[in-house]
């Protein structure tokens, strides 16, 4: 059997992280790929590309515009017969949609895994990522999504998938989109980024974080990100908080500037391959996990790196 | 307008939970337990749009064990009207929860739906928009603004990168994201006069919903653990170990 994935796309471009959900489904069978959405056949040219995809399924219509799920998961349960796995990365898109296709199928759907052990057993986190379950269900179909730093994207080009157009099922109308409001930055994504660096409540003021922060990024061609307290306290944007509930991150080298280290922040970046932690208290919990620990006044730490960094 | 709102007893989120021996589940035997952050949220809302006047009774709902009626009885002391608790110690997947919600909503016929927008124990981030499903109603996930305009309700979603506002139309099921609200201290003399609230108990099978599991646990496990990391003395030292020990810069 195949697997479905929903590919996520803004009718221009995919989504790159779709191709983390190619690598993590290519385990379960063959990969059809659902581009739904209007005028988008330059994102069904830019899927076919991918290697390991096997098929692209087509579906247009003005109100797939805008990724409503409303709209989306109709056609997905249409088109649910031929798949045993309907699966999406676990990007805000991919949470939003996939549940309404389980509902809709009468399906459990298995969460942000990690590991796909077999066609029927997974394995994910709970309770912030202190606890990993292994879970198996024997339903007849399951809806997946797949945590993206678990697994590596698929390349983008080298692939040569058949495209086929398959017919919109009947708009809903349930709900209507408004406005968009997409913060610009000229930075690596937050949750793709070879190198983040993130801020906590330390940092004091938003014009802080803004003159520490970013220049250790710009130094680094990081992206930033930030704990829950700064984003509250509005040093940085909502989309820039790492952790259970924000983004989770897993990258080459994650620096936390102020960050004591809650579970929560913990939970959103514990995956990173080498973790460096600059903070005053020398029993913050995120020297826990931190592989490189300075102690010190972050205001005086960070300018003296960021001078290293360029020399 | 009537509202709904889920509310879920979970383990505190102070609280770092341990693995059993066993690896069969994680020990909750004697560690606090409160209401989901992101439901106290949702509580927060329904009653400060009871207190604009958008809503005139909040039914607060919890599904689980004996104690999950402490968890109701805080929503009670929030704001909420009355309370129904399905009692049940089966473990629930959240496609029951959405079942049993809907079965509920049978009964009740709120015009507006608030859950948080995931339980912080499951990690699931699926009742709402499973209930929504259900009942084919849109779904205003990750809210973080919440309006009532001409008959419809404005939503504006945390999506990544930003945030975009969709209309809904009613009966509509929003999920509650952290910026939603800050929720407010519960009182003393509100805790009292939540005693005397109305309290239904109702059970799955009074409701026709199965609750037989679709999704069987094999083994919890500890996370891996990171090896121990060291200190070091200067922004010197950590420079050279960035480049030549870590090789990441």
């Amino acid at each position: 059997m195949s697997v479905l994935i929903i590919a996520e796309h803004n009718n221009q471009q995919l989504n790159p992280a779709t191709l983390n959900a190619v690598t993590a489904a290519a385990k379960l069978g063959e990969v059809h790929l659902l581009v739904a959405g209007h005028q988008a056949a330059g994102v069904a040219e830019a899927a076919k590309q991918v290697p390991g995809v096997a098929k692209v399924l087509l579906a247009d219509a003005p109100y797939y515009e805008n990724g409503l799920a409303e709209e989306i998961a109709p056609l997905a349960v249409k088109l649910a017969g031929d798949y045993q796995h309907i699966a999406a990365t676990a990007t805000t898109f991919g949470k939003n949609l996939l549940p309404r296709i389980a509902a809709l199928l009468d399906v459990p759907q298995i969460s942000d895994l990690t590991e796909v052990v077999d066609n029927k057993t997974f394995i994910r986190p709970v309770y912030a990522g202190n606890a990993f379950e292994t879970v198996q269900s024997d339903a007849a179909k399951l809806v997946l999504t797949f945590r993206a730093t678990a697994f590596e994207a698929a390349p983008s080009s080298g692939g040569n998938a058949e495209v086929v157009a398959v017919e919109a099922a009947d708009q809903q109308n349930l709900s209507r989109f408004v406005s968009q409001k997409l913060i610009q930055s000229d930075r690596p994504e937050l949750a793709r980024a070879d190198i983040v660096v993130s801020g906590g409540r330390a940092l004091g003021s938003a014009e802080q974080f803004n003159a520490v922060i970013t220049p250790l990024a710009d130094a680094l061609g990081a992206a930033i990100g930030a704990s829950r307290a700064a984003v509250d306290a509005e040093y940085a944007p909502n989309s820039a908080q790492v952790g259970q509930t924000g983004t989770v991150v897993a990258p080459k080298l994650y620096i936390a500037v102020g960050i004591s280290g809650a579970i929560q922040h913990i939970a959103g970046m514990q995956d990173s391959k080498v973790i460096v932690a600059i903070n005053k208290d020398p029993d913050a919990q995120i020297f826990n996990v931190s592989d490189y620990a300075l102690v010190g006044d972050l205001f005086q730490i960070v300018p003296e790196l960021i001078s290293a960094l360029k020399a | 307008m009537k509202a709904l709102v889920a509310v879920k007893r979970v383990v505190d989120y102070n609280v770092k939970v341990r693995v059993k021996a066993d690896g069969s589940d994680v020990d909750i035997g004697n560690v606090k337990m409160s209401m989901n952050p992101f439901d106290e949220i949702a509580v927060e809302e329904a009653v400060r749009l009871k207190e604009a006047g958008k809503v005139n009774e909040i039914v607060a709902v919890s599904l689980g064990g004996k104690k999950s009626e402490e968890t109701l009885r805080t929503a009670l002391a929030m704001g909420a009207d009355r309370a129904i608790h399905v009692e049940t110690d089966a473990k629930l997947e959240p496609l029951h929860v959405a079942k049993l919600l809907k079965a509920v909503a049978a009964k009740e016929s709120p015009d507006l739906f608030l859950l948080g927008k995931q339980a912080i124990d499951d990690d699931a981030n699926q009742t709402a928009q499973m209930l929504a499903a259900l009942l084919n109603a849109p779904q205003g996930t990750f809210a973080c603004k919440l309006e009532m305009k001409d008959g419809e309700v404005w939503v504006t979603r945390e999506i990544d990168g930003g945030e975009e506002t969709l209309a809904l139309k009613l009966p509509a099921v929003v999920s509650a994201d952290l910026r939603l609200n800050e929720p407010r201290f519960v009182k003393l003399p509100n805790i009292m006069a939540a005693k005397k609230k109305p309290l239904e108990k109702l059970s799955p099978a009074d409701l026709g919903v199965d609750v037989a599991a679709n999704v069987k646990v094999l083994k919890v496990a500890e996370p891996k653990q990171r090896q121990a990391g060291v200190k070091v003395g200067s922004v010197a030292e950590l420079v050279e170990k960035l480049k030549n020990e870590a090789k990441v810069i």
